[in-house]
Order: structure tokens, then C-alpha cells, then sequence
């Protein structure tokens, strides 16, 4: 495998006087999936929102596809281009239509004419499984629908890394599977994915590395069937104790 | 509507002691205005004799006809169906207007000779000022807002100086200031282009807070979808957020365009000729001040009117547009 597409070394960051991120280490190659998991309020989401840089670090570097980031850059687009975003709540754009959705960034990020940026966008909308809603408003879809065309959306831009903010925990049970199953197939295809969600058979079956976070640090790394049949640390025993109840 | 009860119960209008009450104060109402000295006294004169000189009587016995009249009337309304009765109230207010008018001793043929140059000249400035007016307002909003939103100091400090001296001054000094200040400093300015700009920065900086509302009023996350997809800031506000931000903002703006419509009458005092101009100029030139002062306010009720019925169509539009 090649260099790191993600590197955040010694990473830092406070929200005001609370310390968020502590000492955070960690590297993603090309093509590899790391799931992200642990308590609610642990800093997972500032974690992962610090990657495309909509939450500012304030220690150590963050460096994607080898720009780093900090806050005289002047190629923020540039990365944020280059990495995809899944929302919890789908954060579609109610007052476009599905294709308009998908069609917007191509046609004015990356300057597709429009007739491309459709050809791109039909073949997203097929492959998260929904042409038939290409005209539709996000408002007439339900939440899997929504967050299908989400992905799609943020496929639609050709990113070389996708992630992931609990993509499935703003949804009723019985879509969760629908949203997973384009998950792994896009995984399957290659994509390099950090994906935050308490879903464990989908980090079981798709996950290179699963993280466990607690108050701001990473706690523990490894590969899912270490992590879930021998974890070392207390705190994620607890975790998982608490997860697999359910 | 207020939250609708399944329950039907008579209407309030149809209970006897609502009649009887509103019977007396009515009378009571009546009697305090004292119309014997109108037609309706005349009218009341096989009972109450010389009306000047009924006293009391005559206008007690007047206020409680009236006020039976006007309780028959509200009970026979209360049968209709809710459209009808507002059709209805609506006529009979209007017919008491015009009445209130037409007592005046109106001189119709004057007002008749004066109508079309009201309209082609007044009515057109008014319109048209105010239009140029509403447009430009909407710009400095947008840019107001931004600035109001901006962690910038200086963007910050800018703008709400400018709404608060905006705001805090009454419009017609802002009018007086511009048309002969600006002279002061060496630029002379015609009375127009003073006018739209006087009414341009006033209501630019009342709309200011009307867009900063509609703006804040968009979710974060949709900032975030599209600032996550490499989208630059100018163009997430233009092509993202303001769109969505539109049923909140267009409803307000409405009212500030029919508002300065009607402000739009203080730029007269700079002698542009608007409507209000050109009602107290003709008015004045052959002392039919009333006659011109009516028609100008039915003219702007009009125009008022009129805008309103636009501006629920386009609150319509956006409603069904952001399902
Ligand atoms: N914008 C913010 N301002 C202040 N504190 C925040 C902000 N965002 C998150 N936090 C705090 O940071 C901590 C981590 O939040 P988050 O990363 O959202 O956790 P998780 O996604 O793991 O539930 C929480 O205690 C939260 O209250
Ligand atoms: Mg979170």
C-alpha cells in the first residue's frame, strides 16, 4: 500500500476552554476502511470533522492527501473537494431536487457542464439504488432514501476519501440496512472510508481497523477480530459490554 | 385561524343577552354622538318632534333605533356562511366610508379633471420610486446582514452603525439631510435620485435585520453540506442558503414595500412629483384641499390592496415550492 492519505499527528483542539481532542495520532492509507466507535460525546464527531477542516484544530498536523491544514491555507476547496461527507441528518438540500442535489457541486466546484454532471449523477443515483427518484424533493423521500442520495451526493464530486458521521442513527431500524448495504459495497469497490457508527457487524464485516475514543482520546486500535474478541483496555470492554446488550 | 372547536355551539351573535346588550350600549353610543342633527333626525321627527329641540328623549329614542338596527343587522350576518359575512361587513364598512366622504360635498367634476394626471403622473413616480427604491434596499440588506453576521469587526461595526443611524433617524430627516446636505459637500443631487436614496438607506437597514433573520434561520448543517463539498462561501450563500431563506424573508419585505409605497409620500417635501405631490399642488391651486386629499387616499388603499394580493400569491409560491 502507498503513503497515508490522512495523517493527524499530536492533534489538539479545544471548543473554548474544553479540551476536545487529545494527543490524537492516527493514519489512514489508501483503500482502508477505519471504523470509529465509543460513547456519546467521546469527540468522534469532532474528530472526523476535523478531516475536511469544518472544525479547526489548534495542535499538532493534519495532513490530507499531502496538503496540511491550517488556517493561512488558502486550498481548503481544494480539500474539502477530495473528501467526502455523510451527515447524520442527511443535510440535503430541501429546495433542489435530487439531481439538482447531485448536479450542484459538479456543475460549480469542479466546472462540469451540465450534461455531464447528469451523466455522473444518473450513474451515483444507480449505484445507492434510487434513479427512480432522480426528480423528486428530498422532502417526498424517507430518511434511508435521504441519506442514499447524501452519498451519492458526496460520490458525485469523485472523492478519494469518504466519511462518515454516524450515518445511520438518525434513521428508523428498518432502513438502517438499506444505507449499510451501499456502505459495504462501496467499500467493497475500493473506497477508502473513516466512518463513525455503532453499527458492529458493519465494522465487523467491512472495518480494516476499528477505534475506540473516550473523552477526547483514542483509547485503542486494532483490527476488528482483536477488537472485538480480545480488547485490552477497560474502558472499551465496558463499551462493548454496554453495545452488545442491545 | 385560531385552533377551530369541533363542538358547535349557537353563535355568540344569536344569544339573547348578547342582542339585548348590544342593543343598549349601542343606544348608549348613539345617543353620546348625537346624529339628530342629520337626515336620520329628520327621519325620526314623527316621533320625536323638532329634532334640535327633543333633548334626552330624542336622543335616547333615536340611539336605541339605530342601535336595534345595528343589532338586527349583526344577528342576520350571523346566519350567513363565514365568506358572505366577511363580503358583507366589508360592503357595509365601505358604504359607511364613502357615506363619511361623500358628506364632505365633494366637488366630483374637479376631482374627475385632476384623476388621470394623478395617475399617469403620481401614481407612476410613486410606483416606480418605491420599486427602484424596495430593489436597491434588498441589495444593501443582503450585504448588511452578511456584515452583521461576520466575525469581522470592522464589517461588523460598519453595519450596525449604519442601521442604527438609519433606524434611529425619522425618514423625512434622512430626506432633508441627503437633498441638502449632499449639496454641502459639493454634489449636487436632483430631488429623485435623493428621494431613492433616502428611502434606499432607510429601509435598507430596517431590511437588513429582516434578511440577517432569514439567514440565521437556515440550519447549520446545510452551511456545512455544502461548504463539506468544496463549495466557496459566496456562492453557498447565493445558491443554497438565501434560496431556502426566501418564504422567511419575502413575507416581511412585503410589508416594507407597501409600507414605503406610503412613505414614499414624505419625498414630496424635496418636490418630487409623486402623488401625494401632486394631490396638495393641485389641491392648493384652487383651494380643494379635501377633494384631492380623499382621492390620493383611496388611490394609495388601492395600490395597497392591490400589493397585498401580490404578495400572498408569492408567500403561496414559496409555501408549496419548499415542500
Ligand atoms: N461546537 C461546539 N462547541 C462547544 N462544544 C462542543 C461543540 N461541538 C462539540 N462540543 C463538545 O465536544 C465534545 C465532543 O463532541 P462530539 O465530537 O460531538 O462527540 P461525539 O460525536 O463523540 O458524540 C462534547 O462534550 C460536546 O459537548
Ligand atoms: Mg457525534
Amino acid at each position: 500500500m502507498s503513503d497515508p492519505i490522512i495523517t493527524m499527528r499530536g492533534v489538539n483542539k479545544w471548543y473554548g476552554k474544553y479540551h476536545a481532542l487529545r494527543d490524537v495520532n492516527f493514519s489512514v492509507k489508501q483503500g482502508e476502511r477505519i471504523v470509529i466507535c465509543g460513547p456519546s460525546g467521546s469527540g468522534k464527531s469532532t474528530l472526523i470533522r476535523t478531516l475536511n477542516w469544518l472544525e479547526a484544530h489548534q495542535e499538532g498536523t493534519i495532513t490530507i492527501d499531502d496538503i496540511e491544514l491550517h488556517p493561512k491555507m488558502r486550498k481548503i476547496d481544494q480539500v474539502r473537494m477530495e473528501v467526502g461527507m455523510v451527515f447524520q441528518h442527511f443535510n440535503l438540500f430541501p429546495h433542489m431536487s435530487v439531481l439538482e442535489n447531485l448536479m450542484f457541486a459538479p456543475i460549480w466546484v469542479r466546472g462540469l457542464s451540465e450534461p455531464e454532471a447528469r451523466e455522473i449523477a444518473m450513474t451515483y443515483l444507480e449505484r445507492v439504488h434510487i434513479p427512480e427518484h432522480a426528480e423528486k424533493y428530498p422532502g417526498q423521500l424517507s430518511g434511508g432514501q435521504q441519506q442514499r442520495v447524501a452519498i451519492a451526493r458526496a460520490l458525485c464530486m469523485n472523492p478519494k476519501v469518504m466519511l462518515f458521521d454516524e450515518p445511520t442513527s438518525a434513521l428508523d431500524p428498518e432502513m438502517v440496512s438499506e444505507v449499510l448495504d451501499v456502505m459495504t459495497e462501496l467499500a467493497r469497490d475500493g473506497m477508502t472510508m473513516v466512518c463513525v457508527t455503532h453499527e458492529m457487524g458493519f465494522a465487523k464485516a467491512v472495518a480494516d481497523r476499528v477505534i475506540f475514543m473516550d473523552a477526547g482520546e483514542i483509547i485503542e486500535e486494532a483490527d476488528p477480530h482483536n477488537f472485538f474478541d480480545a480488547p485490552q483496555n477497560e474502558r472499551t470492554k465496558a463499551f462493548l459490554g454496554q453495545i452488545l446488550q442491545h | 385561524m385560531l385552533y377551530p372547536d369541533t363542538v358547535q355551539r349557537d353563535p355568540l351573535v344569536h344569544k339573547p343577552k348578547f342582542i339585548a346588550l348590544t342593543i343598549f350600549l349601542s343606544m348608549l353610543v348613539f345617543a353620546a354622538i348625537n346624529l339628530n342633527g342629520t337626515i336620520i333626525g329628520e327621519l325620526m321627527r314623527p316621533v320625536i318632534g323638532e329634532p334640535s329641540e327633543s333633548g334626552l328623549f330624542g336622543r335616547l329614542s333615536t340611539g336605541l333605533v339605530l342601535g336595534i338596527l345595528f343589532a338586527v343587522n349583526i344577528v342576520l350576518i350571523g346566519f350567513l356562511r363565514f365568506r358572505w359575512q366577511v363580503l358583507v361587513v366589508w360592503l357595509e364598512l365601505l358604504a359607511l366610508f364613502l357615506s363619511f366622504f361623500y358628506s364632505f360635498d365633494l366637488n366630483f367634476e374637479f376631482i374627475r379633471s385632476k384623476l388621470w394626471f394623478m395617475i399617469t403622473q403620481g401614481v407612476f413616480t410613486t410606483l416606480y420610486v418605491s420599486a427602484i427604491s424596495i430593489v436597491l434596499a434588498s441589495i444593501v440588506a443582503i450585504f448588511g446582514a452578511v456584515a452583521k453576521l461576520s466575525s469581522n469587526g470592522f464589517a461588523f461595526a460598519m453595519a450596525s452603525f449604519y442601521t442604527s443611524f438609519f433606524r434611529g433617524l425619522p425618514l423625512l430627516m434622512q430626506i432633508y439631510l441627503i437633498y441638502l446636505g449632499l449639496p454641502q459637500l459639493g454634489y449636487v443631487i436632483d430631488a429623485v435620485p435623493a428621494g431613492i436614496l433616502a428611502l434606499t438607506l432607510c429601509y435598507g437597514a430596517y431590511m437588513t435585520e429582516i434578511f440577517r433573520a432569514g439567514i440565521q434561520s437556515i440550519p447549520k448543517g446545510q452551511w456545512e453540506a455544502s461548504r463539506a463539498l468544496g463549495v466557496q462561501f459566496g456562492l453557498t450563500m447565493r445558491r443554497v442558503i438565501l434560496p431556502q431563506s426566501m418564504p422567511v424573508i419575502i413575507p416581511p419585505t412585503g410589508n416594507q414595500f407597501i409600507a414605503m409605497l406610503k412613505d414614499s409620500s414624505l419625498i414630496s417635501v424635496i418636490g418630487v412629483w409623486e402623488l401625494m405631490f401632486i394631490a396638495r399642488t393641485a389641491g392648493a391651486k384652487e383651494f380643494k384641499h379635501m377633494e384631492m386629499l380623499i382621492t390620493a387616499a383611496l388611490i394609495y388603499w388601492i395600490l395597497s390592496i392591490c400589493l397585498e394580493l401580490v404578495q400572498t400569491r408569492i408567500e403561496r409560491h414559496f409555501r408549496t415550492q419548499s415542500h
